[in-house]
Formats: C-alpha cells, sequence, structure tokens
C-alpha cells in the first residue's frame, strides 16, 4: 500500500474483509495516521473540529500492517519486485496499491514568502489556521471548492476576503456555467469580493505577502494569500516503472493498471468509466473510499474479474452554512433545470440532461431530495 | 414514554423526526418494524430521516455512512461512533418512543452549539 490516507485505507481495509491474511505493509509520507482531509477547509479551519477528531481510524480497529510513516516511496522496481524507499530502504512486494493521493499546485517564484498557503495537508491546515487568527485581509487565489470553503470560512472567522478566479464563473468545468454561477454568487451573498477572468501576475512584499498583483495592473491588498489552483496527481515516483502514466495512473474500470500485481485507487488514480467511454480522474472523498473494494478484488484475483460498474462520482461542498451536493458529470449535459425549490433560495435541486437522459444531479440544502434522486440516479445510469 | 406519531401516519419506507432535543427519529422499514434512533448523525449535524432507508439500514444523506436501526452500529466512514437506539412500543394505533439513558454520540460540531447554547 503505498499512500496512507484515505484511498489506503479504505483497500487495507477490503483486502482484510476479503481474507487476506498476508504481510500488509502501508508506506506514507506524512507522519500522521490516515486523517480526514475535507474539515481542513471547513471545521478544522473553523476550530470547531480539533486534530483527533480527524482521525479515520476507529478507536481500536486493527488491521495488523505495518506502518511505515514518514517514509517516501521513490520508485517502483517490477524486476524486483519491490518498492524503493527514499531513505533508501526497500519492500518487496506480491501487488502493490498506489493510493499516493495528489499534491496541491503552487504558483511559480512564491516560495518563500510568509503569509502565503496552499492547503491540502494537516500541517497545511495548521499553518493557514495560525495565520487566520492574525485576522485582516485574505486573498484566495482560484475559486474552486477549497478555495470557496476557505473563502467561506475565512469570512465566518471575520476576516475581510477577496477571492480571484482567472476563469469567467468558478465552478464552471465541474458544475458548468449556469450552477458554477450560481454556487459562486454565495461569496457575494455574504460580502465577500469575487474578482473573475483576470489572472494573478504576481505577489507583492518582501518577507511577508503584502499584495496579489493582477495580470490587468491591479494590486488587492493582502495579509494572507491561499492559493487554490487545484492539485496535480503524485505520481512522479513511478516515472519508468512501467506503469503508464496520463493524468495520475492510468487504469482500468477497476483500477487495474498496465502492470499485473499493481493497481491505483484514489485521487492519483485515471480510471477509465464505461458511460462515457472515457478516463476520468476523480477527486473526491467518496469514491477514495468506495473505489478501493474493487481495485482489491481485481488484484487479490489477479486481474480475472469483470470489472463492475463503478457508481457514479459524488461529491459535497459546504459552504457559507450552505450544503452543496452533486453527483455525475456536468460535462457533456445540453441542459440544467430546477425541478424543486429556487436557486434565489440557495436550496434547490437541478438535473443535468443529456439528449433528454439524467447525467447529474446538484442540490443545494436539499439532503433529503438530494439523496434520493442520488439513489435513483445510481440506478438508472448502472 | 413519548409519542411519537400515529401508526398509520407513518408508512413503510419513510421516517418520522420528533424535535425533541436531541432529536430522535422514528423508522418504519419496509418490513413493517419499527426502530428509533438518534436522529443527528454522529458524523456532522445531518438528519438521518432525511437519509435513505434501506432494509434495517440507514445511509446518512451526507456522507453516506450507514447505520444498523437495530442496533445503531456504523458500517464505514466517515462517521465512527454509533448512533444511540431507543425502544419502540405502540398501542392503540400511536407510536411511542423509550428513550435510551445512555450519553447520546453527537458529532463535535452539535456538542459545541449545544454546550455553548445556554449563553
Ligand atoms: C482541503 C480539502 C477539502 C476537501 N473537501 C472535500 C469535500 O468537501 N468533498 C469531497 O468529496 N472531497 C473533498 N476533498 C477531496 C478528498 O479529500 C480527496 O478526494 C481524498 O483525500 C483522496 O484520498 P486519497 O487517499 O486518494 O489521496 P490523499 O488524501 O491525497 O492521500 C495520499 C497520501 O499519499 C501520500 N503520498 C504521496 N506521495 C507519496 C509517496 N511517493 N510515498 C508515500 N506516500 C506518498 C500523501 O502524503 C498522502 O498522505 C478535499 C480535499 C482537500 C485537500
Ligand atoms: S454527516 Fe453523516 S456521514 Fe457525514
Amino acid at each position: 500500500m503505498v499512500g496512507a490516507s484515505l484511498a489506503g485505507l479504505s483497500a487495507a481495509r477490503s483486502l482484510r474483509q476479503r481474507g487476506y491474511d498476508g504481510r500488509l505493509v502501508v508506506i506514507g509520507d506524512e507522519t500522521h495516521r490516515p486523517y480526514d482531509r475535507p474539515p481542513l477547509s471547513k471545521e478544522f479551519l473553523a476550530g470547531t473540529l480539533r486534530e483527533a477528531d480527524l482521525a479515520l481510524e476507529r478507536d481500536g480497529e486493527e488491521l495488523h500492517a505495518e506502518w511505515l510513516l514518514g517514509t517516501r516511496a521513490a520508485g517502483l522496481d517490477r524486476t524486483r519486485r519491490a518498492i524503493r524507499l527514499a531513505d533508501g530502504r526497500e519492500v518487496r512486494a506480491d501487488g502493490v496499491v498506489v493510493a499516493t493521493g495528489a499534491a496541491a499546485r503552487t504558483l511559480p517564484g512564491t516560495d518563500g514568502l510568509a503569509g502565503v498557503h496552499v492547503l491540502r495537508t494537516l500541517d497545511d491546515a495548521r499553518a493557514l489556521r495560525d495565520d487566520l487568527a492574525r485576522g485582516g485581509r485574505l486573498v484566495v487565489i482560484g475559486g474552486g471548492f477549497v478555495g470557496a470553503e476557505v473563502a467561506s470560512t475565512a469570512y465566518a472567522l471575520g476576516l475581510d476576503v477577496t477571492v480571484i478566479e482567472a476563469a469567467p464563473t468558478p465552478l464552471a468545468g465541474p458544475l458548468g456555467q449556469a450552477m458554477g454561477a450560481v454556487v459562486s454568487a454565495l461569496h457575494a451573498d455574504h460580502g465577500v469580493r469575487l474578482l473573475c477572468g483576470v489572472g494573478v501576475k504576481g505577489l507583492g512584499g518582501e518577507h511577508r505577502v503584502e499584495a496579489v498583483l493582477l495580470e490587468d495592473g491591479r494590486s488587492v491588498p493582502a495579509d494572507t494569500v491561499v492559493v487554490g489552483v487545484g492539485a496535480r496527481p503524485c505520481v512522479d515516483w513511478l516515472e519508468g516503472s512501467g506503469v503508464a502514466l496520463d493524468n495520475g495512473v492510468r487504469c482500468g474500470a477497476d483500477g487495474r493498471t498496465s502492470l499485473a500485481a499493481v493497481v491505483a485507487v484514489g485521487d492519483c488514480a485515471n480510471w477509465y468509466d464505461p458511460g462515457t467511454g472515457s478516463h476520468r480522474r476523480v477527486e473526491h472523498w467518496t469514491g477514495a473510499l468506495e473505489r478501493p473494494a474493487a481495485a482489491v478484488a481485481a488484484l487479490l484475483a489477479h486481474g480475472a474479474t469483470e470489472p463492475g460498474v463503478p457508481r457514479p462520482p459524488y461529491f459535497w461542498s459546504d459552504q457559507y452554512g450552505v450544503k452543496i451536493q452533486f453527483v455525475g458529470q456536468a460535462a457533456g449535459a445540453d441542459s440544467v433545470t430546477v425541478e424543486e425549490g429556487s436557486t434565489d433560495d440557495r436550496s434547490f435541486l437541478a438535473v443535468y440532461r443529456r439528449a433528454g437522459r439524467p447525467v447529474a444531479v446538484l442540490g443545494m440544502n436539499q439532503p433529503r431530495l438530494f439523496t434520493r434522486a442520488r439513489k435513483q440516479f445510481g440506478t438508472a445510469a448502472s | 414514554m413519548i409519542p411519537a406519531c400515529r401508526l398509520e401516519d407513518l408508512p413503510r419506507g419513510e421516517a418520522h423526526r420528533l424535535d425533541i432535543d436531541p432529536p430522535v427519529s422514528v423508522f418504519h422499514t419496509d418490513d413493517g418494524e419499527l426502530f428509533a434512533i438518534d436522529d443527528t448523525c454522529t458524523h456532522q449535524d445531518a438528519s438521518l430521516a432525511d437519509g435513505w432507508l434501506e432494509g434495517c439500514e440507514v445511509e446518512c444523506p451526507l456522507h453516506a455512512s450507514k447505520f444498523d436501526l437495530r442496533t445503531g452500529a456504523v458500517d464505514a466512514p466517515p462517521a465512527r461512533l454509533p448512533v444511540r437506539t431507543h425502544q419502540i412500543v405502540v398501542e392503540d394505533g400511536t407510536v411511542y418512543v423509550r428513550l435510551s439513558t445512555d450519553a447520546p454520540n453527537l458529532p463535535p460540531c452539535v456538542s459545541a452549539r449545544l454546550a455553548g447554547g445556554a449563553a
């Protein structure tokens, strides 16, 4: 198991549930036991969840695994059937689960400037939380989900917040133009400034950041900056290993890779989606939880299983006290209609269709209706 | 014992939430069994009455942890603690709940609010 977070832990659990009783080694380069990332931009950043509340393992849960934490995998040697570790050690393996997730993208030339953060790990979140406690002006670069959640949390903490988004509409990728505009209107609802369609040229300040410089010449004063411009899959360590890479690890519909006895799961894995006939790297919590079961089944059966149809991707986001839930794929939809509630109330259910067939559902503050729609959708899509 | 609802008003496959503190929900399964559990998910502030009832399990509407209505046990993360279960009594067509005396496993955000709520 390489990667000791949600996908790695889920794979380890699945292996044990399926009766694998051999040696299990979990290699993770963070020093922490598996913890939950979604609260890092929400409750943990807000101070309402403590670190202990983030644990993913249950009290007393025992997987009989050897945890090599604080240890980075540096390579996979297919002929020696081994994982090379950065500290020079080697772990032999009959099967490998790649679960190395993704790392936050940074802006070039922003290293070494105090007050500039990304948010991916617990250590990132601790550092950001300490800086937000100083108050003042926060500028968030990137209006995606993580950026929007940080903005919402910082707003609730009393900071003066600006969000800068290069695209004309935030969240247009995952939600489409129309609904991206509706969801990102939450910023304005709360007096958080949202500047769209403008790129960032650089950061001003000598030791500590003082401003974000925009491509149109404007300068936005800042005491703290969060760079929320997405994540890249952590697969550099597999370069040259024989595992085919393409926007992460290129996988079949059950996580198997181009090498026998190697599967990949979670944010680093670009699974084939039989529904659309293309590959898609899903970066959501629920996928990292559920999909390892299929990958582990394929691994234990030495690839002799037929891949099932994975459940359609689901994610949620919490912003300004509004629960946002989404299932399916917005790209390729030719219509989106609000079927319950109203976008003005920020409480509605919207259905995306392609040639009349539902392809995605978005809910805002409608957990009950959304859950029913998601279940229907799950059965209709399979 | 707290009266919850008339049995005839709670069709199979449905749930009824009692707005007490903390809230409790009564579930009527497709097989006709009745169960009562704490309504608030042990992970975060979600109402399990809004969840998805299947067999003797309810799936949380937010992050899909499933709770066993018979025991309160949770199947998979993100929730890690069971919900409390309560006893059900049906008398003369009315469903009553006999509340458990155990401490509830409320999510951290809700416990914090309740603790600070008195102020
Ligand atoms: C701030 C934040 C908020 C989020 N909120 C939501 C949300 O609201 N809803 C939602 O659906 N999803 C959310 N997500 C996404 C969700 O957390 C991820 O989809 C999930 O964590 C993916 O799990 P994973 O195990 O695949 O990868 P990761 O959690 O990224 O874990 C990968 C692990 O592998 C380790 N690793 C990397 N390279 C190596 C190496 N070479 N050797 C050893 N170890 C290595 C990493 O250090 C890391 O610990 C959020 C993510 C973040 C960062
Ligand atoms: S609130 Fe129930 S699983 Fe998260």
